[in-house]
């Protein structure tokens, strides 16, 4: 018969412990109770998620389909109230639950300062998703927030905030950051740039009392300051959760105690996580907890296995702070230091020895040779020989170059690159040899980089290293050699900390050339452009030379000039002032574009602003033939003269077209009309497509024609020409302000789904900002260039002549 | 023995972008980076004839706006796996004015 097994506690222990049982095909009727409303997910990532970074879809590990997959009984927001060991039964708030062997799990509780104004509304602890939404909702710009507690959680608490717009003080009962963790001058360094990104830190202060009637409203320090606040955040420490222990008569020390074996003093329970202490030891972090897992898993499959903890190091989970510590670091009789500090640059880095020996590294501001030196502590293998370039890392050994990745391919095969799930590096060249050729297979394969994330980059330089040419980094590359990040990544961060200048963006998210490439800053001129319509002013000179000179470059250096021609109509007057501006300018070929409009090929640079202002005089506009933006409104004939017409679809072109021109977009896009089905507008390939019928006007998306063909996917169908310009201005603009530059609508809408984007324009509320916030930007941008420009003629042409001179 | 001519003023030249100046030889490109550093490099990409001044400045380099070849302003040398380089021309900044080097021109025209 299937043994039962109870679980208390759905968090990061217990949940690796299930797959370890499973993945080793235990046969266990297994029972889930969690306190949380929720299964398994990555609680470490809750700071992404309050930064904005990730959602909290991202972080969840174990899915409603992976418990069903192993049939585990969900009791998810059923807390455990008493466990009966006489009779074997647990029992939560729905009733009891008989087990043959019991699993606690239950984590810690976060620890809250005794003091006046603690139970009062707007006061969180940072543990769980409820206390991460509560700062989220709360960290609106110009809300004030405080944290209490200035180590690990605190200060990624108070990173998250702030980068949400929220104005926040870290109060710090010791007298530097971090203290466990950092030693005085890199809890300095720290201290400085969280400054700088405008937190204020205030050290040596005790909180004496939490001020206010209905909510907070202050905190007060002992030394009297009073810091205004609409959220406080206790972090100042967690206590192993370990009521139902007590109540139990389990035995119990700070935590439960427990043996080699994860077993508890009543042989049938067994406990693990932050929730127990093994020889006189706490756990705060989750690599050990992952050790005690594979433990746990082991014994209870009736395997023989023992836990022993492993060294652990830390990492500040804060885009743009590098800080790095392993060790004991404390000053004590017998210890040297070895230290580097390059202040302009923001590094320190701290080496302290007993003997010969290594046994401790703090780091700032560069932490690429962490995983070295945290692997010469473990070894403790003597260092005497390379003491005298010991800090400067495993590069100089032996006087190597300084290759980018010679510090990893200076590990040996047992150095642990993921810390958090114990993986060395050895594991993951096997697993790489063994074909998993891409990070996610890796991590699939090793769980190397799936906790925290922060050795995602070493994973791929030991992929680098082993795969050589066949190595292409993850499918989601950052946007450039410029920096790290990915096109997503910064589009939410310059939302989330309000960058609104490149230089702003490439100083904040750590920008790894001066200037960025050709190929990150249109990016980022865009993004700037979509987001913050009223507040950024355009960059020219990161627009790439189509639309900085606002035609298309042909091969030879000269341009091409397509004027407006709304909906694809125009008249005599248009066609004559064409004729006459291809003449006056020598215009070497005049062509009918794919796009029912005329183009003028081959026109000087010099001779830009005078044909523009041709054309402008007879009431044309640039065509936008050359942007990432609007181009063309194709129609067909409609009811104003075809015979099976069934709307007006020339005049709804003209409108949209009107409605649209001038916008910045991702990429192109293109729309067209068709009068009945028979879709002579070809609309039903194009970005956005209105296909008209007797009942209304069906629109669709997504379409494409170019280096792939695709038709348009329905979107929904209205019945009025208002509508139909509410629903594509708003798609439109969704588009706009969630799209990676380059991407065309139907790349898009492949990655977010069509169902979402249509959820989004069919919520009238939703609809209607979209367009307010369409047309807010259009009220800046719907300008032409053309009129703009020609005004500044000189500018266009050679800024000197010294054909005369230099033939004299 | 250099001979410098006043070009323009530096206010000419936007940053981050470039001028022409034209020369019996062709075209020169005058570049001013985001620092106000300049730099001028013959205007002629040695790939397909691309126009560098139309290219995105950044750093003390250019790309070239017709297949995004990346050249040093410095050396005129071209970056990373594509190989050829383009002439480099000394140039001075005194007083806000931009002075170009323009012996070579002049001895080339009447060779
Ligand atoms: C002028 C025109 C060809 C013509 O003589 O008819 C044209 C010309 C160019 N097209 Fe196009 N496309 C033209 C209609 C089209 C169409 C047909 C249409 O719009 O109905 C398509 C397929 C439909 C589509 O976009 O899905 C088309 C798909 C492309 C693509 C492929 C886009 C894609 O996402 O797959 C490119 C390449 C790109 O954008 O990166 C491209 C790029 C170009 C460029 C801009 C190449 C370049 O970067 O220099 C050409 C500029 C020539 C010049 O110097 O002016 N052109 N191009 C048409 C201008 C239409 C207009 O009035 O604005
Ligand atoms: C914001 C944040 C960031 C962190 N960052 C890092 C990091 O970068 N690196 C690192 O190593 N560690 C980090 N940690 C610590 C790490 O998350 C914990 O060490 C780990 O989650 C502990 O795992 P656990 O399974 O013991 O407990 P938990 O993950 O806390 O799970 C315990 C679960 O038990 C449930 N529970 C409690 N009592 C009951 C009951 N009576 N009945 C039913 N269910 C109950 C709780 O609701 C909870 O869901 C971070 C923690 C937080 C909060
Ligand atoms: S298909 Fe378009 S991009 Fe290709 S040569 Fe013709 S105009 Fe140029
Ligand atoms: S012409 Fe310059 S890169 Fe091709």
């Amino acid at each position: 018969m299937k043994q039962k097994l109870v679980v208390i506690g759905a968090g990061m222990a217990s949940g690796r412990m299930l797959e370890a049982l499973f993945e080793a095909g235990g046969n266990f009727d297994v029972t889930l109770f969690n306190a949380e409303p929720r299964g398994n997910y990555n609680r470490l990532m809750l700071s992404p998620v309050l930064s904005g970074e990730k959602t909290y879809d991202q972080i969840v590990t174990h899915d409603a389909a992976w418990y069903q997959a192993h049939g585990v009984d969900c009791r998810f927001g059923e807390p455990v109230v008493k466990i009966d060991r006489t009779n074997r039964i647990v029992t939560s708030n729905t009733g009891g639950v008989p087990y043959d062997a019991l699993v606690i799990a239950t984590g810690s509780a976060p620890f809250i300062v005794p003091v006046p104004g603690k139970d009062l509304p707007g006061v969180v602890a940072y543990r769980d998703l409820e206390d991460t939404n509560a700062m989220i909702a709360a960290s609106k710009p110009g809300a004030r927030a405080v944290v209490i507690g200035g180590g690990l959680l605190g200060l990624e608490a108070a990173a998250g905030m702030a980068a949400r717009g929220a104005e926040v003080t870290v109060i710090h009962l010791m007298g530097h950051l971090m203290e466990r963790q950092l030693d005085p001058a890199a809890g300095y360094l720290l201290q400085k740039d969280l400054e700088r990104r405008g937190i204020r830190i205030h050290c040596k202060g005790a909180t004496k009392a939490i001020l206010g009637t209905d909510r907070v409203e202050a905190v007060l320090l002992e030394d009297g300051t009073v810091y205004p606040a609409d959220l406080v955040c206790m972090a100042v420490g967690i206590r192993p959760e370990v009521r139902l222990a007590n109540d139990a008569h389990l035995e119990v020390g700070r935590g439960i105690t427990v043996d080699d074996q994860m077993r508890t003093s009543d042989p049938a329970i067994f406990a693990l996580g932050e929730c127990v202490e093994h020889d006189k030891q706490l756990f705060g972090l989750v690599a050990p907890l992952y050790d005690q897992a594979k433990v746990l898993a082991a014994t209870l499959l009736g395997q023989q296995a023992a836990f022993k903890p492993v060294q652990t190091a830390t990492k500040l989970k804060v885009t743009g702070v590098d800080l790095f510590s392993a060790g004991d670091f404390a000053d004590a009789p017998g210890r040297e230091d070895i230290v580097f500090r390059d202040p302009g640059r923001g590094v320190y880095k701290r080496l302290i020895l007993e003997g010969d020996k290594l046994i401790g590294a703090v780091m700032y501001g560069d932490t690429a040779d962490g995983a070295w030196f945290f692997d010469l502590i473990k070894q403790g293998k003597p260092i005497t020989d390379q003491r005298d370039t010991l800090i400067f890392g495993p590069a100089f050994q032996g006087g190597a170059q300084t290759d980018p990745l010679a510090a990893v391919a200076a590990l040996p095969p047992e150095a642990e690159i993921c810390g958090c799930n114990g993986v060395c590096k050895g594991k993951i060249v096997t697993a790489i040899g063994g074909g998993a050729t891409t990070l996610d297979a890796v991590r699939m394969a090793t769980k190397a980089s799936a906790s925290c994330g922060t050795c995602t980059g070493l994973v791929e330089q030991v992929m680098a290293l082993t795969l050589g040419d066949r190595f292409s980094a993850n499918t989601n590359p950052p946007m450039c050699k410029c920096t790290d990040h990915t096109h997503e990544d910064v589009r939410r961060l310059i939302k989330s900390m309000g960058l609104k200048s490149i230089p702003a963006v490439m100083q904040e998210l750590g920008w790894k050339t001066v200037g960025g490439c050709a190929s990150c800053r249109p990016a980022l001129n865009y993004y700037l452009i979509a987001d913050w319509p009223t507040e950024y002013t355009d960059d020219r000179q990161s627009r790439f030379v189509n639309e900085r000179n606002h035609g298309n470059i042909q091969k030879d250096g000269t341009y091409s000039v397509v004027p407006r021609m709304w909906g694809g109509v125009t008249t005599p007057a248009e066609l004559r002032a064409i004729a006459d501006a291809a003449d006056r300018y020598a215009v070497p070929m005049v062509k009918v574009t794919g796009g029912q409009r005329i183009d003028l090929l081959g026109v000087k640079k010099e001779d830009l602003p005078a044909i523009w202002s041709d054309l402008n005089a007879a009431g044309m506009v640039s065509g936008h033939a050359y942007a990432k933006g609007l181009r063309t409104v194709k129609t067909c004939v409609g009811t104003e003269f075809c015979r099976f017409g069934t709307q007006d679809s020339t005049g709804l072109g003209i409108k949209l077209e009107k409605l649209l021109w001038g916008a910045w977009t991702p990429a192109k896009v293109k729309l067209g009309v068709s009068g009945c089905p028979r879709n002579c507008a070809e609309a039903t390939c194009k970005d956005i497509g209105v296909v008209c019928v007797e009942s209304g006007y069906e629109i669709s998306v997504a379409g494409a024609a170019g280096m792939d063909v695709r038709e348009t996917e329905f979107l929904c169908k209205v019945t009025t020409e208002a509508e139909v310009m509410e629903v594509i201005a708003a798609f439109t603009q969704l588009y706009r302000e969630n799209a990676r530059y380059l991407h065309r609508i139907y790349k898009w809408v492949a990655k977010v789904g069509l169902d979402w984007c249509r959820a989004q324009v069919e919520d009238p509320a939703t609809r209607r900002a979209l367009y307010d916030r369409f047309m807010l930007s259009q009220s800046v941008y719907q300008t032409d260039p053309w009129a703009e420009l020609a005004a500044k003629p000189a500018d266009w042409a050679p800024i000197a002549d010294l054909t005369l001179r230099a033939a004299e | 023995m250099s001979r410098f001519i006043d070009i323009a003023a530096l206010e000419d030249i936007p940053r981050q972008g470039a001028r022409l100046v034209k020369t019996a030889l062709g075209c020169i490109a005058v570049f001013r980076t985001a620092d106000d550093r300049v730099f001028a490099l013959e205007d002629r990409c040695p790939h397909k004839g691309g126009p560098l001044s139309e290219g995105i400045v950044h750093g003390t380099s250019v790309t070239c706006p017709l297949h995004a070849w990346v050249f040093d302003l410095n050396t005129g040398q071209a970056q990373g796996a594509d190989e050829g380089a383009v002439q480099t021309f000394a140039v001075q900044l005194t007083a806000g004015r931009v002075l170009l080097d323009a012996t070579r021109l002049a001895r080339r025209s009447a060779a």
